[in-house]
């Protein structure tokens, strides 16, 4: 004999959809640039990578268990481990340990765990937790190890990232450009940067799997790109001098890490197709401003946490159109 | 390019495991219950006693105003009571009961297997034949068919849409229908656009059924304006609105308005095929075909079926209940009703019995909104489930009536989808019951 019946309504099936799978394909589509920063700045990636997604799943489940008292713990959801992730690879691979942890609770308890958990935070946790610690240490998170000391970790030798370069450019310095590296360099991530924004190519491959995986969509990143290329393309046509190929803006920095991976965060973004487009192109805009004409050589987490806050107003203004809706 | 409807939807598994399923005619049951309510408006009235004697096809509650429709006895026999019966609702409702003594027909009923192409009724006495076979929508809502038939005057009809999509996973009774009985369907087409005096016909069967689409393919040039319009697989193509906006590219606006508004109406082939034999055969819906399917089920099948059947009859034959039973649904996955328990009769909008495992049948521990955003982009009425959710639990049902939650079809993309695994419907659908009442008692005071 069968045993009571359910009796919740409809729809009585789901696709099966969940929130560790979206959160483990994110994790997965980040390993390629891992990948690629242990071979570019070999140990020093793998120990700052360890150390920061270490004590963010630590944190976490500190304050769920003993500041929330909650029963159900969510460290198993996977997106403290993303959070991890994402912040170290923000972080120069030369950076030390203290400073990762202090950034790791950053990140999660004020970034995150002070709102109520995934899902109700209105920034970034990882670039809160980065801009903390580009405010609190300003010498050891702006200078980066040159690349090949695979061996070295907070000793390792630094040098200029290409975005310095830039910038020195721009400032009218015309013989940093001879010290640029080539763009296929910069795309493929033979450069100075921080761990995980040194290859473009690695980054779009990860792109790729949360496309195919319908993860997230093209809207964000999209339009974060089309907005930088258009804007540094008409200052490069203007003065080709001062203002470099829009291709080294595309492949250098944290554009191509914060545009598939950091603005596309689900709790952070939009929920329309119509808002993501005007999301990323008000990341694209600030990014270009910052880079160009502020005190920092790098825009991109900045403008992402200035268009987060913004967020709640584009979900009001970008609403979907209805069905049988006349142009109004 | 299969054509589509343009806004959200989703693609479940289909699931059509009777699809090769050649109906089979069900046993007569021993006592048949008629529900006086199995359509959209006003109850129809018992209009026989305890005692009366009737017969497959007597008239035994008349409707009960414009909208409502007749309800005929599928069996021949006694009437052994008038009571009330709990039906797919979960409520107790009055009820027609009557106990089957063999299988005697109305007379007048053209019980023949030969198919009558031709009709020269005027289209008044077409429609006054549906009305008097009590032929209702099949497709599920059951709304009375020749309300539907009569738009509103100001409503210039230029075609109809024949609705063989059958999105929801599992069922297929109108696939089955299309192909035991294409001719049926196509004389039902051509009786339609006589009753509407229009010229053209589209009937939209979506591409897993493809077997249907070459055969009325093959047969749709001896009736001059039918069009078969295959559609590509998308949940919930076969909602009236998104149909529409599939096959003809027109999109109905917001309630009040209805498809004869955009000069369109729809009719589930089941419907079509109803009032071919109401008009041709003079014989009153008596059966439906019901799928009786699920995963673990034995003998899934289609079934032809009286109604007033109850659908343990139908279980049983299909082997029984299976032991991993978690939810037994009238109808489908995405929009079927959950049932207490298998006494339910069946009634005209029957289109299936779905035995869901248990393990499908239970919901998901709730988490917290991630702000995915995959509701909005499911949602094929363009509405924002995550937000209607919201305002549903902080009762803020003046936002709700502003973001326009009366449109919603209730169709559960946006649940199905769901991550966080949300009761969104549950939510909207408490939330538009609450708006639903706030908007007539505020036209009540006007």
């Amino acid at each position: 004999m069968v045993e009571k019946l359910i009796l919740s309504t409809s729809p009585h099936l789901h696709s099966g959809d969940t929130v560790e799978r979206n959160m483990h394909t994110v994790i997965l589509a980040l390993m390629p640039a891992l990948i690629v920063s242990f071979i570019v700045f070999g140990i020093g990636s793998l120990v700052v990578t360890l150390t920061s997604v270490c004590s963010c799943v630590l944190f976490e489940w500190l304050i769920t268990k003993y500041l929330l008292k909650r029963e159900k713990l969510t460290i198993a959801d996977g997106s403290a481990v993303i959070t991890g992730i994402l912040l170290a690879f923000n972080l120069p691979a030369n950076i030390p340990l203290y400073m990762i942890v202090i950034g790791s609770l950053v990140a999660i308890g004020i970034g995150k765990m002070v709102f109520g958990g995934l899902g109700n935070n209105p920034f970034n946790p990882a670039l809160v937790g980065r801009v903390f610690m580009l405010i609190s240490f300003p010498t050891r998170m702006t200078s980066w190890p040159e690349p090949h000391q695979l061996l070295a970790y907070t000793d390792a030798t630094t040098c200029a990232t290409p975005l310095n370069l830039i910038g020195q450019i721009a400032g009218g310095n015309s013989s940093a450009m001879e010290q640029l590296p080539s763009v296929w360099h910069l795309f493929i991530g033979n450069t100075a940067g921080c761990i995980g924004e040194v290859s473009a190519l690695a980054l779009l491959a990860g792109f790729a799997i949360l496309l195919w995986r319908k993860v997230i969509t093209w809207h964000i990143p999209v339009s974060i790109l089309l907005t930088v290329a258009v804007l540094t393309g008409i200052m490069h046509l203007v003065n080709p001098e001062l203002y470099v190929n829009p291709l080294y803006h595309l492949c250098s920095g944290g554009l191509m890490l914060g545009a598939c991976f950091m603005a596309t965060d689900y709790v952070t973004s939009p929920m329309t197709d119509k808002g993501m487009i005007w999301f990323g192109i008000g990341i694209g805009f600030l990014t270009v401003i910052i880079r160009y004409f502020g005190s920092y050589p790098e825009g991109m987490s900045f403008a992402i946490l200035i268009m987060n806050a913004i967020v709640p107003l584009i979900n009001n203004w970008c609403k979907p159109k209805r069905f049988g809706e006349t142009a109004k | 390019m299969l054509k589509t409807f343009k806004i959200g939807g989703v693609h479940p598994d289909d699931n059509k495991l009777t699809r090769a399923g050649v109906t089979e005619i069900a046993e007569l049951p021993k006592q048949a219950v008629f529900p006086l309510s199995q359509h959209i408006g006003a109850p129809a009235v018992p209009c026989v006693q305890k005692g009366d004697m009737v017969k497959v096809g007597t008239l035994i509650a008349a409707a009960g105003g414009f909208v409502s429709a007749n309800i005929h006895s599928s069996v021949s026999g006694k009437v052994a009571k008038i009571d009330t019966v709990v039906d797919a609702s979960g409520y107790r409702k009055p009820a027609i009961f009557i106990d089957v003594d063999g299988d005697e027909w109305e007379e007048s009923i053209d019980r023949s297997d030969d198919i009558v192409s031709d009709c020269q009724l005027a289209p008044q006495e077409i429609i006054e034949r549906i009305k008097n076979a009590g032929v209702v929508g099949m497709g599920g809502a059951c709304f009375p068919t020749h309300v539907k038939m009569m738009p509103p005057k100001d409503c210039k009809i230029d075609c109809l849409i024949v609705n063989g999509v059958e999105c929801e996973p599992f069922l297929t009774a109108d696939h089955r229908l299309m192909l035991e009985h294409p001719d049926e369907v196509l004389i039902g087409v051509s009786i339609i656009m006589r009753a509407l005096d229009i010229s053209k016909a589209y009937i939209g069967i979506e591409a897993n059924k493809r077997d249907a689409i070459d055969l009325l393919n093959s047969k749709v040039a001896a009736y001059p304006g039918v069009g078969i319009v295959p559609l590509k697989m998308k949940y919930p193509q076969g909602g009236e609105k998104q149909l529409i906006d599939a096959v003809v590219g027109r999109q109905v606006p917001a309630p009040p308005a209805i498809p004869a508004n955009v000069g369109a109406i729809v009719q589930n082939v089941g419907t079509v095929f109803a009032i071919y034999e109401a008009v041709q055969k003079n014989k009153p819906l008596v059966g439906r075909i019901v799928t009786v399917t699920g995963k673990s089920v034995k003998k899934p099948c289609n079934l032809v079926v009286r109604m007033g059947t109850p659908i343990s009859q139908l279980i049983d034959y299909a082997g029984g209940m299976p032991e991993d039973t978690g939810k037994l649904i009238s109808g489908g996955p995405m929009m079927g009703r959950p049932l207490m328990n298998a006494d339910v009769p069946v009634v005209k909008g029957t289109s299936g019995v779905l035995m869901l495992p248990r393990e499908d049948a239970e919901r998901a521990e709730e988490r917290s909104c991630i702000r995915c955003g995959k509701c909005v982009s499911a949602c094929p009425m363009g509405l924002e489930p995550y937000l209607m959710a919201t305002l549903g639990e902080q009762g803020d049902w003046e936002r709700a009536e502003k973001e326009d939650i009366m449109i919603c079809i209730e169709c559960g993309c946006c649940q199905s989808t769901c991550p966080s695994r949300r009761p969104l419907l549950d939510w909207v659908r408490l939330t538009k019951t609450t708006v639903g009442g706030i908007i007539r008692s505020r036209n009540a005071k006007k």
